[in-house]
Order: C-alpha cells, then sequence, then structure tokens
C-alpha cells in the first residue's frame, strides 16, 4: 500500500504512521475483552463532548452572582440551540458519572485493580476526584438554589481542617459566604480542571499500553489470542457508542429536566435555605455518610476515607489468584454486597434526616468500611481454600508460572549484577 | 596553581548543587505566596459596611432576617415567657447561659449561619432547625439537637437608640 505523499513528508519528520501502527493496529488486545471493557472509552468520549458543550455554554454564560442566573435563562430562550447546548451538558454530567462508576465497577469485579496495574487504578481515582471537583464546581454556575446550598454546605466541609479551617473555607470562597467571588473562580477552574483531565487521561493511557488490558478470564493469552485494537476493539466501542448515545439522546430530548433539581430554578437566595437540599445523585453515598456521624469533623473525615479508601486496594486484595471475582465466590459476594449497600447509602442521602435515616445510613456506613476492613483476611483464607478445593487448570498454570517467571528474572537479575560488579 | 583551584572538586559541587536547589525551591515556594493570597477576601469585600436595623415594627413574638456582610441575622422580639424559659435552660452541648447570648433579654440578635456546615435554619416554634442535616436551636440560638458543634454565633452589634441597633460594630 502506498502511502500519500503528505503522509510520507510527514513520517520524515514526526513518527505519524509508527504512532498509529504501535498504539492502534499492531496494539494487541485480548479478544475475549467484554462489553464491560467498554466504559473507558465511552468516559472519554463523555469527556469530549463535556468540552465541546461547555466551550459552547461559555460563550454565552456569564460568571457574575447578579448575571448568571438571567444568562442560562438567555441560554435556554434565546441562543441558538442554547437549550441543546445546556441539556447536553447537565445530562452529560451525569452521563460521566454513569460510565465511570461501571468502569471502576468492572475494574473491582474482574480484579484489574491488582499488580501490574496500581498505577492505572491510582490515576483513575485521581481522575474521580478530579472530575467531582469539576462537576460540584460547575452545579455552582447556574446560581439556583440547590446550587448555591450546596456550595456552601461542601466548602464549609473545609471547616473541619486543623487550626485554619475557619480561614481555608473563607480562603476558597474569596468571601465570608459563597458570593460573586466564589462563583467567579468556579467558572475559572471549571474551565480549566477538565484540560487537566485530560492530562491524566494521557498518563492512564500510558500506563494500559505498557502493562496492557486485563481480561475476563483474568489469564494471561497466548500470542495467538490477542488480536489488534483496530479494527477490531475500535468497532466494538463504536458500536457500544451507539447504544449509549440512544439511551442519552433519550433523556437530552426526552427527559431533559430528569437530573436538574426543580428548585434549582429558583434563583439563589443567601437567606433561605430550601427546605430539603440534596446533592447530585453521584454524591449520593458519600453525603449518606457524612450525615451517617452525628459530630462534625469524623463525619468529614469518613467522607473522605470513604473515597480514598479505594487507592488501598490493591493491598486489601492479597489474594493472587487471577480474574477477580470470576474464580473467587467469596471475592463476588462481597462485591455485589458493596454494591447493594452503595445503593442503600444513595437513598438514604436522597431522604430528609430523620432519626431513622440516621440509623439506616449508620448501618450502610459500617458495612461499607467493614468490607474493606475483612478483605485483606477474606482474600487470604479464600485463596488457600481455593486451592485445596482445586482451580481450573489454566489458573493453576498462570500461578505456578508467575512464581516461575519471578524467579527467573530474579536470578537474571542477579547475574548481570555480579557481571557488572566483576567488570568494574 | 594553587590546591583549592581545582577543577575537580566533588564536595564543592554537591555543596552548591544542594545549596542551588534549596534556594530554588525556596524562590518558588515564595512566588507561589501571591496567588494564595489573591484568592483571599478583597478589601471591598472586607470592608462591607456594617447593618443598620430599626426594630419599631417587629411586634413582640415576631422575628426578622436581615443581611450583615452577605449573612442572614435573625433578630427576635422575644416574649416573657420566652425569655423565662431561655433562663431556665442551661442549653444543649454548647452550655451558655441565656443572659450572655444578649444585651437586652427580650431582643436577641444572632448569625443565622447553621456551625455544622452553614445551611440557614428554619424557624420554628421552638427555635430553630436546620434543613440540611437536622440540628436544632432554641430561642437563645443555642445547640440541643443534631450535628452542629457550637452554638449560632453573636455578631457584634450595639444599641444606637432604643428601637435601633447597629449590626458589625461592637
Ligand atoms: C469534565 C467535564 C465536565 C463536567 C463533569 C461538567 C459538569 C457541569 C455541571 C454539573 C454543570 C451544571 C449543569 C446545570 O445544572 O445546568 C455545568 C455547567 C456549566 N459548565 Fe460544565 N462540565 C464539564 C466541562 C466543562 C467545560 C470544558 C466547560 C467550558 C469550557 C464547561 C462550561 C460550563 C458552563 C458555562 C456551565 C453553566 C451552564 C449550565 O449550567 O448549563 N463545562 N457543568
Ligand atoms: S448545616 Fe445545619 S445541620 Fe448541617
Amino acid at each position: 500500500m502506498s502511502k500519500h505523499p503528505v503522509v510520507q513528508w510527514i513520517d520524515r519528520r514526526f513518527p505519524f504512521t509508527a504512532f498509529f501502527k504501535h498504539e492502534l493496529t499492531e496494539y494487541k488486545v485480548p479478544r475475549n475483552l467484554s462489553y464491560w471493557w467498554n466504559f473507558g472509552f465511552l468516559a472519554g468520549f463523555v469527556l469530549v463532548l463535556q468540552v465541546v458543550s461547555g466551550v459552547f455554554l461559555a460563550m454565552h454564560y456569564k460568571p457574575d452572582a447578579q448575571l448568571a442566573f438571567a444568562s442560562i435563562e438567555h441560554i435556554m430562550r434565546d441562543v441558538n440551540y442554547g437549550w441543546l447546548l445546556r441539556y447536553m451538558h447537565s445530562t452529560g454530567a451525569s452521563a460521566f458519572f454513569v460510565v465511570i462508576y461501571i468502569h471502576m465497577a468492572r475494574t473491582l469485579y474482574y480484579g484489574s485493580f491488582r499488580a501490574p496495574r496500581e498505577l492505572m487504578w491510582w490515576s483513575g481515582q485521581v481522575l474521580l476526584l478530579t472530575l467531582m471537583a469539576t462537576a460540584f464546581m460547575g452545579y455552582l454556575l447556574p446560581w439556583g438554589q440547590m446550587s448555591y446550598w450546596g456550595a456552601q454546605v461542601i466548602t464549609n466541609l473545609f471547616r473541619a481542617t486543623p487550626f485554619i479551617g475557619d480561614q481555608v473555607v473563607v480562603w476558597l470562597r474569596g468571601d465570608f459566604v459563597v458570593g460573586d467571588a466564589t462563583l467567579n473562580r468556579f467558572f475559572v477552574l471549571h474551565f480549566f480542571f477538565p484540560f487537566l483531565i485530560f492530562g491524566i487521561v494521557g498518563l492512564h493511557l500510558v500506563a494500559l499500553h505498557f502493562v496492557r488490558s486485563s481480561n475476563p478470564s483474568g489469564i494471561n493469552l497466548k500470542d495467538e489470542d490477542n488480536i489488534s485494537l483496530h479494527p477490531y476493539f475500535t468497532f466494538k466501542d463504536l458500536f457500544g457508542l451507539g447504544i449509549f448515545l440512544l439511551i442519552f439522546c433519550g433523556f437530552v430530548f426526552f427527559y431533559p429536566d430528569f437530573f436538574i433539581e426543580p428548585d434549582n430554578n429558583i434563583p439563589a437566595d443567601p437567606l433561605k435555605t430550601p427546605p430539603h437540599i440534596t446533592p447530585e445523585w453521584y454524591f449520593l453515598p458519600f453525603y449518606a455518610i457524612l450525615r451517617a456521624i452525628p459530630d462534625m469533623l469524623g463525619g468529614v473525615v469518613a467522607m473522605t476515607l470513604s473515597i480514598l479508601v479505594f487507592a488501598a486496594m490493591p493491598y486489601l486484595d492479597r489474594s493472587q489468584i487471577p480474574g477477580g471475582s470470576r474464580y473467587r465466590p467469596f471475592y463476588r459476594a462481597m462485591f455485589w454486597a458493596f454494591v447493594v449497600d452503595l445503593s442503600v447509602l444513595t437513598y438514604v442521602g436522597a431522604q430528609p434526616a430523620t432519626d431513622e435515616m440516621a440509623l439506616v445510613g449508620r448501618i450502610a456506613t459500617i458495612i461499607y468500611f467493614s468490607l474493606f476492613m475483612v478483605l485483606p483476611i477474606i482474600s487470604k483464607r479464600e485463596e488457600a481454600w481455593l486451592f485445596v478445593r482445586g482451580l481450573p487448570q489454566e489458573v493453576m498454570a498462570m500461578i505456578a508460572g508467575e512464581k516461575e517467571s519471578d524467579r527467573r528474572k530474579r536470578s537474571m537479575d542477579r547475574r548481570k549484577t555480579e557481571r557488572r560488579q566483576g567488570e568494574e | 596553581m594553587s590546591d583549592d583551584d581545582k577543577v575537580q572538586d566533588p564536595q564543592r559541587r554537591d555543596f552548591l548543587g544542594k545549596a542551588t536547589a534549596v534556594v530554588g525551591g525556596a524562590g518558588v515556594a515564595a512566588s507561589c505566596w501571591p496567588l494564595i493570597s489573591s484568592m483571599n477576601p478583597a478589601t471591598d469585600v472586607l470592608s462591607k459596611a456594617t447593618t443598620e436595623v430599626s426594630l419599631g415594627a417587629i411586634a413582640q413574638g415576631d422575628a426578622k432576617t436581615v443581611s450583615w456582610q452577605g449573612k442572614p441575622v435573625f433578630i427576635v422580639h422575644r416574649t416573657e415567657s420566652q425569655i423565662r424559659s431561655m433562663n431556665n435552660s442551661p442549653g444543649g452541648k454548647d452550655p451558655q447561659p441565656d443572659g450572655e447570648r444578649v444585651l437586652r433579654p427580650e431582643w436577641l440578635v444572632i448569625v443565622g449561619v447553621c456551625t455544622h456546615l452553614g445551611c440557614v435554619p428554619n424557624r420554628t416554634a421552638e427555635g430553630w432547625t436546620c434543613p440540611c442535616h437536622g440540628s436544632q436551636y432554641d430561642l437563645s440560638g443555642r445547640i440541643l439537637k443534631g450535628p452542629a458543634p457550637r452554638n449560632l454565633e453573636l455578631p457584634p452589634y450595639q444599641f444606637i437608640a432604643d428601637d435601633k441597633i447597629i449590626i458589625g460594630k461592637a
């Protein structure tokens, strides 16, 4: 196949064709990847969608406490297709979290956070935190009642900082309450953070192409069982995208208000809190944990830990058996218990603060943390039990093989060092 | 050529390397300060004036919310029986006599910002309840129940006439 002269010209100066070859047409992927492996691509797609719709919204939006609310109405009523931009962006924020949470659940279910993919897991965790910050700051921009009081409550969480808590809150807001200064800086940071996210996604992908995809069996496949990313998985990704867009457009065009709190159509009033404030659905489980602890500092610490504890997963799961839940009944049961517990917390987070709800929230919070705490013991015991009970041949072979190749590598390293020392 | 003119002086080179790193690091840290400081309230925000409120229109048993430095301030014209019951109660987890929380017992002036996470509590017959996480305050603004750690704050204020106060100036 002869290349276009322009491509030839570029290739002599920049590794253009080589890059696509290396990362797409000759990048090998296990052939048994299921649709659960589509969600990383979908997250990337939604990121682009948010940046594009956001940039166009920003051409009409005014980050000023006096003008912000009216500028959103202006976008909705007067700007050509302004309603479409806004509904794509507000629905896109929820879609982003749906996709990311499924992406994380896949990783937990199949145990892909374990060696050698710890850096993928941690860079993903940083992405989640940055995404949460971006969404939180974006939510202030329409300057409705929910926007305002959400920002007021969340910035107040920083009062829990030891010694300088009050100063930190005022510093974050640039005012004694959430005000014009806060809105202006949140707009700038809401604009800026997605570009940080792009950078971190880059690191995430470099790490991915270095350690390569895991797969539902957890077993490293033979060479002939790996196929190239393009065209095989690019097309699988595109098919998944079609399904995603059907659902996404269903919300954008038929239920655009589904993800917008009615109270947010009331302009922000710094003197009156709405009778029942709730955060966006994607923050509800963490909000429920915050409310479950009667003590303010304790609540903030528990909420922070409930997100950061994921980072410990590569150490908490001590089993060497590949494939995550695939061969591990106890781990699988814990995974589903976690999913149920999260759903309960989501429900509790959305309810008004009554005594019964606080009790349910407290129990669900204890279960949340207990699952992480008992994992090291259960995973070790389960491993021993599974060895006795017997595992599929390929799995045993892989565990043995890894030990074998580890040993070989170590002795090779040793020989190398000895040689080097000999030369000196 | 004297001895200390040697080109090869690893110790000296290490020292210079470390000193450069320290000075450079300090420089970077110092140049961050203007950026951090710029995020604090600007002088016009800091100088937000005091608020004057005339109390004449507030009947006994009624309350009014005014804005002071952007924060809501609750002003309650308390009745005799309310004052009495507040005097008889020590408060909740942050006990404080009612007498220390007022200049004149019939006028309660408090910052209407929940000491938990900053929502504005709603008025009830017994005092206030916060809509966010259910903290309850009595008619002296003292925390009775819920996650809020402290009593509602008292703003600095003084009476400039019998029926007029100025908030923000003690
Ligand atoms: C990481 C991706 C992003 C997420 C998760 C996100 C999320 C959000 C959310 C939740 C809102 C409030 C929606 C509403 O209630 O209507 C919002 C509003 C807004 N965002 Fe974003 N956003 C992202 C990227 C961007 C980018 C890149 C820009 C522009 C450069 C942008 C500009 C805006 C503007 C102008 C608004 C106010 C208009 C409105 O409320 O509809 N966003 N964003
Ligand atoms: S903000 Fe008032 S109880 Fe949490």
